[in-house]
């Protein structure tokens, strides 16, 4: 993976291989604070944060520390360390600084720290053996892809509060099935980069 | 391989431990909001730790806003006025208070977070709420899920109140409850005695506090309470005053009835009380006596169903088809009504008033739930 550029992974994380309309990670949120657009881009936001900076992090840890001494097996255990302790500091942060993308977060904002698609894209990188630069791009990219998902699904979400649905598909019924319309049309995308 | 069991706990500690250490210093930055100043008033200056509720701040300076619903931000009696330092208003108070409301800063204090120095307005009636120390004088069965709970003042040793006000009562950790909970009770004494109140407590099923009092609170024990709070008392007036209460309900209204007595007042009152069967009346007897004490005051016990057992030959039924008999006879322009029970009882026989001619503002109860 060495030869790829950083930039060409960005984009892939974003539209070709989009963690979520793609991998189908980091659903749960996904579907449950996508109601409102505001509240979406905070935990887009929120999400992108913590992908970015668990990369790094975990790229370090991984390839100069646990591979070296020969204790790969760990990764699972140190991953989900890493992103609990940057969801709580994210938590603390975003308690003090808005108390009210706090409270629209809700449960949602310490349940980041199982977010699949965060652990996902360590993993991800490892099994690619993408470079640091490589990773950090990869994990923004993939934090905003999902933030991209999520915003668009959030905007269409609000129009919907206004369109007569039949009562059965209502909530999550009408938004797995907008779900999967969005999912097939970002194959549209596929074909300009490859990753893999 | 003694070298890779090493190794591994090793990083895993070491990991470990400076992620702790990063998350300290975050906790040292983020979540410490220093010593906030709380103005009320703009007489008096109260310094607080920064990051509890502002009704908390203000309970742990004596100063006591009514909280029925015990901080968890459905009574909506802690509004307060917050002149500068709030943040925006909460998903969670935009649904009790009205746009006029939030026009005028008026906020609830189990909701805003003191974080910075803050400024509000709280009404002076309020200063008079205080924090009492009581000894258990009684706790006896009334029925058998209700109990009668005397307190005897100790600290301060009298308290002035007017009849109908609730107190809160506060419990204290109890077989693996560890929280303290406050919860509202009407004094069911008359505010003519001054050295004791009296409550009327029914056990509520996994309730913390109904539990606590029941089964765990013992006689000559010291508890606190603060008070006293609410609206629920007798208003002026020459209408007909009609009661209607379900089980611990009888409470305020005993209390209202007894200052009454005391007072010969003539008013003419009608007090329906509600009760399943026969096992679940009380204070009969108290009712009847004042029923001899008061020229104008009928009592009439309604048991929804009652057992074969009791004989019972008074109302029978739920208690809206009394009361609407009832409010079909008298004078609805000039009559008021007084209300304390389940939410269900109450909601039921609010809108039976309001649908037999009693306007919003001559009906009176409390909203506990």
């Amino acid at each position: 993976m060495e030869g790829l550029s950083p930039w060409i992974l960005f984009f892939a994380a974003i539209f070709t291989g989009n963690i979520l309309l793609t991998y189908f990670l980091g659903m749960c949120s996904f579907l449950s604070v996508s109601r409102q657009v505001n509240t979406s881009l905070g935990l887009g936001l929120a999400v992108t944060f913590v992908l970015t900076i668990t990369a790094a992090i975990n790229h370090v840890i991984y390839f100069q520390i646990l591979e070296p001494l020969g204790i790969a097996y760990l990764q699972y255990i140190v991953f989900i360390v890493v992103i609990a302790a940057i969801v709580q500091f994210l938590e603390m942060f975003i308690e003090r600084y808005s108390e009210l993308l706090y409270l629209n977060l809700g449960i949602f904002l310490p349940l980041i720290t199982v977010n699949c698609a965060i652990l996902g894209v360590s993993l991800f990188m490892v099994i690619r053996r993408y470079t640091f630069i490589q990773s950090v791009f990869f994990g923004l990219g993939s934090g905003l892809g999902w933030l991209l998902a999520i915003l668009a699904m959030a905007g269409i979400r609000e129009r919907l509060n206004e369109k007569k649905i039949p009562p059965a598909l209502r909530g999550p019924g009408i938004a797995l099935i907008i779900t999967g319309i969005m999912a097939m049309a970002f194959i549209g995308f596929s074909g300009m980069v490859q990753i893999q | 391989m003694t070298m890779q069991i090493l190794n591994t706990v090793l990083v895993v500690t070491a990991m470990n431990a400076v992620l702790a250490l990063v998350l300290v210093i975050a906790e040292r930055f983020l979540a410490n909001y220093g010593t906030c100043r709380i103005v009320v008033n703009k007489e008096k200056d109260l310094d607080v730790r920064g990051g509890s509720t502002l009704l908390s701040s203000l309970g742990s300076q004596k100063i006591f806003l009514p909280s029925a619903c015990g901080g968890r931000g459905t009574c909506a009696y802690c509004k307060c006025k917050v002149l500068s330092g709030a943040g925006p208003v909460l998903p969670t108070e935009q649904a009790l208070l009205s746009s006029e409301e939030i026009d005028a800063q008026i906020r609830l204090a189990c909701q805003v977070k003191v974080k910075e120095d803050i400024d509000i307005e709280i009404p002076e009636a309020l200063f008079r709420i205080q924090e009492f120390q009581a000894k258990v004088a009684v706790l006896e069965d009334l029925t058998h899920d209700i109990k009668l709970l005397r307190l005897n003042l100790l600290l301060p040793d009298t308290i002035r109140f007017k009849s109908g006000q609730y107190i809160q009562l506060q419990t204290k950790p109890y077989n693996g409850v560890k929280e303290i909970a406050q919860r509202a009770y009407s004094i069911a004494s008359p505010n003519y005695e001054k050295q004791t109140i009296d409550l009327i407590i029914r056990l509520v099923p996994d309730g913390i506090c109904t539990t606590w009092v029941h089964q765990y609170l013992q006689l000559e024990e010291t508890i606190t309470f603060i008070g006293p709070m609410g609206d629920f008392y007798l208003r002026e007036g020459d209408g007909e005053v009609v009661m209607v209460a379900g089980g611990s309900g009888m409470a305020p209204m005993a209390s209202v009835l007894m200052e009454m007595a005391k007072n010969k007042n003539p008013r003419k009152v009608t007090y329906l009380f509600g009760a399943v069967s026969k096992k679940d009346l009380f204070y009969i007897d108290e009712m009847r006596n004042l029923e001899e004490q008061l020229e104008n005051f009928t009592f009439i016990p309604v048991l929804s169903q009652p057992d074969p057992k009791d004989q019972w030959k008074g109302e029978t039924g739920l208690i809206t088809v009394p009361l609407a008999e009832h409010l079909k006879k008298i004078d609805s322009s000039t009559s008021q009504g007084y209300l304390c029970g389940s939410p269900g009882m109450v909601n039921a026989c609010v809108k039976m008033m309001k649908e037999n001619g009693l306007t919003h503002d001559r009906i009176f109860y409390d909203p506990f739930a």
